[in-house]
């Protein structure tokens, strides 16, 4: 007689790529509880979610715009996970991104766009650098926990923007808390005309595929892999850890901030407190859903992109609270967690 | 006499702000001494503050929201328990899960319940107590919340069960040696859980204060970061229960210090102020460095076997 016992081994490698696809339904399974508290069939509010934003050509672009950031905070959240180092300040080197892009753009009076996209490139990358550098120095240099220091450098940083735009940065024509304009020679071009689509989604494009082949097909990414793998194992291998690691930090910082930069060049055009509203969070979910991998990510920060979108869309349509989207959003996040464990496992045939 | 005045209102205000953060960080005390990091915590006590709000709201008893409240942190506690201690997911992104699916259902179900008016809804909080008759100068510092004066005697409380009860010593064996624990007998997945319960009902209590005693609304910035400032505080306090008491109380003095002088008319970058506690815990992290009494295990899923 065949019988099937359950072992504690490594599951095979499908199952990684499979547990993501799994957690879809079983969040949407969860989450229809929430929908039908409030009287409204899940059904239909699957539909408004998934379906209706890809319908027209206008709101499946607008998933698109809405991915563009989240590709960026999912990608160097993604990269600092596989190299060990626990960024959880995506979200504050985003804002450090999206001032210093803020202060390239207001500095600069009436560039052409070749020499003004390319400084707010590098404004935004230096200001997430910069932001994520404290933690990083902290942890390789005296063994600070990063995970408690960048979730701080999060709150300090919303501080921060708050006193620009209440004081120095204050628009003085509208006296809203928001900064003034920045150059037109700064601004992002549109990709397609009269939508929100903007270049950002090229950087982001380029930025999943260079991580891609620094993680795979540089020593540099071996490196840091083994370190993500086990940090006695790097150091006993005779990788420079620290200096690595240190690197890693601070390129993660540098490609959030480049999502800062993305919304003021691309989308406001000035700095606001809310230019984030929790996508270097959702950065973490990404990162997760997208088993860290590079096209993995791509794939999850367009299935958040759609659910940010459809969450507007559904609330329209349905009446529900936008807030569905958050739920949605962290209740696949911990399905897909738990379902991780299957990994650990794998049937065998006893004779 | 003027500058009386002001100490005074100054030491009130301090109590006040200091109360949540109280509750928050001997949660999180409880959590991390048992050898889980809880990053839970800012959505719990959000969950808390909407909770508390809704059941009193819904019921007319204050006393009965903060019930509610206390039910929905210790559920918080348990889903935290459930991947973090059972599962053995990684406790900072389980943890930031479970405060961004907290806040998520909060804010949803605060929409369902109270629709999209344009008048806030409220209730009627609790009073404060009457200790010294109104006309008595120090009657703003003895005339706090009821809530206020039970967080204060919570402190030695739990520094009592952490410190000197089997209970305490258990869940401080499985903080520092889940291994020997285990040897030794102990079930280490069910004190860590009973340790994640405990800390997600004093989470949302201090977030319900916000809501039950202090504003009698609930907004959706109501919790503006306060579970992170705990999070600071624990290293502040090195985790130790009694000096929670200082962390919290240094921490809403620079704060209420900060609105006094703010509405007396000076001007200040009171936005760089609230990121003072922020600052002075990654400094005292820096300085301590490796030194840093955390508990040995923390962060470390124990799995079994």
């Amino acid at each position: 007689m065949k019988k099937f016992r359950i072992e504690r081994a490594p599951a095979p490698g499908w199952m990684r790529t499979l547990i993501p696809i799994i957690a879809i339904p079983v969040t949407f399974i969860i989450t229809s509880i929430v929908i039908m508290l409030d009287g409204a069939n899940p059904f239909t509010a699957y539909y408004h979610f998934l379906i209706a934003p890809l319908a027209t050509k206008s709101s499946a672009i607008e998933v698109l715009v809405k991915s563009t950031p989240l590709l960026l905070t999912g990608a160097a959240v993604a990269f600092a996970f596989k190299g060990g180092y626990w960024n959880i300040g995506a979200e504050g080197q985003l804002y450090a991104g999206a001032i210093a892009a803020t202060f390239v753009g207001t500095t600069l009076v009436n560039v052409p766009p070749i020499l003004g996209i390319p400084a707010m490139i590098i404004g935004g990358f230096a200001g997430g650098l910069l932001w994520a550098l404290p933690s990083a120095l902290l942890k390789v240099k005296l063994g600070v926990d990063e995970v408690v220091t960048t979730l701080l450098m999060n709150s300090i940083v919303l501080n921060v923007t708050s006193y620009l735009l209440n004081g120095p940065w204050r628009n003085p024509v509208s006296m809203w808390p928001q900064s003034p304009e920045i150059d037109p020679g700064t601004v992002f071009p549109q990709l397609l005309p009269r939508t929100r689509l903007h270049f950002g989604i090229i950087v982001a494009l380029a930025v999943i595929l260079i991580s891609w082949f620094v993680i795979n097909r540089t020593s540099f990414g071996l490196k840091m892999r083994a370190i993500g793998l086990s940090k006695e194992g790097a150091r006993f291998a005779g990788i420079k850890v620290d200096k690595t690691m240190l690197t890693v930090a601070l390129v993660s910082g540098g490609i959030a901030g480049l999502a800062g930069a993305g919304e003021v060049a691309g989308i406001h055009f000035h700095l606001i407190d809310a230019i984030s509203d929790g996508l270097g969070y959702s950065g973490i979910i990404i990162a997760t859903l997208g088993g860290l991998h590079p096209f993995g990510v791509s794939l999850a920060a367009l299935f958040i992109g759609l659910i940010d979108t459809g969450a507007q869309t559904v609330s329209r349509a349905m009446g529900l609270p936008i807030y569905l989207g958050d739920v949605v959003q962290s209740t696949l996040l911990l399905v897909t967690l738990g379902l991780f464990v299957l990994q650990n496992f794998r049937f065998r045939r006893v004779e | 006499m003027e500058i009386g005045l002001f100490i005074v209102g100054l030491i009130a205000a301090t109590l006040r702000v200091a109360t949540p953060l109280i509750y928050g960080t001997l949660g999180e005390l409880f959590s991390e001494r048992s050898g889980v990091l809880n990053l839970g915590i800012e959505g719990t006590m959000f969950l808390g503050a909407f909770a508390g709000f809704a059941v009193a709201a819904k019921t007319g008893s204050l006393w009965l929201g903060l019930l509610g409240a206390i039910v929905a942190g210790v559920l918080a506690g348990l889903l935290m328990s459930l991947l973090s201690v059972r599962l053995g997911v990684n406790q900072h992104v389980s943890g930031l899960g479970i405060t961004l699916l907290a806040t998520g259902i909060s804010l949803y179900l605060f929409r369902v319940i109270f629709g999209e008016s344009n008048v806030p809804p409220a209730i009627e909080p609790f009073p404060m107590l009457q200790i010294l008759p109104e006309s008595n100068v120090l009657a703003p510092i003895t005339n706090q919340y009821l809530l206020t004066y039970i967080g204060i005697l919570i402190i030695p409380l739990v520094w009592w069960i952490i410190g000197k009860t089997r209970f305490g010593l258990k869940i401080r064996a499985v903080g520092e040696n889940p291994e020997a624990a285990d040897a030794a007998g102990l079930n280490v997945y069910a004190l860590r859980t009973y340790a994640l319960m405990i800390a997600g009902g004093l989470m949302a209590v201090g977030g319900a204060f916000l809501t039950l005693a202090q504003l009698g609304s609930f907004t959706f910035g109501i919790v503006a970061g306060r579970g992170w400032v705990c999070i600071a505080l624990i290293i502040f306090a090195n985790w130790q229960s009694v000096n929670v008491l200082w962390g919290a109380l240094i921490f809403g003095g620079v704060q209420a210090l900060q609105l006094r002088l703010q509405t007396l008319g000076f001007k200040l970058p009171y936005e760089l102020f609230l990121s003072l506690p922020y600052v002075v815990t990654i400094i005292a992290l820096t300085i301590a460095g490796r030194n840093a009494s955390a508990p040995s295990a923390l962060l470390k899923a124990y799995r079994r076997e």
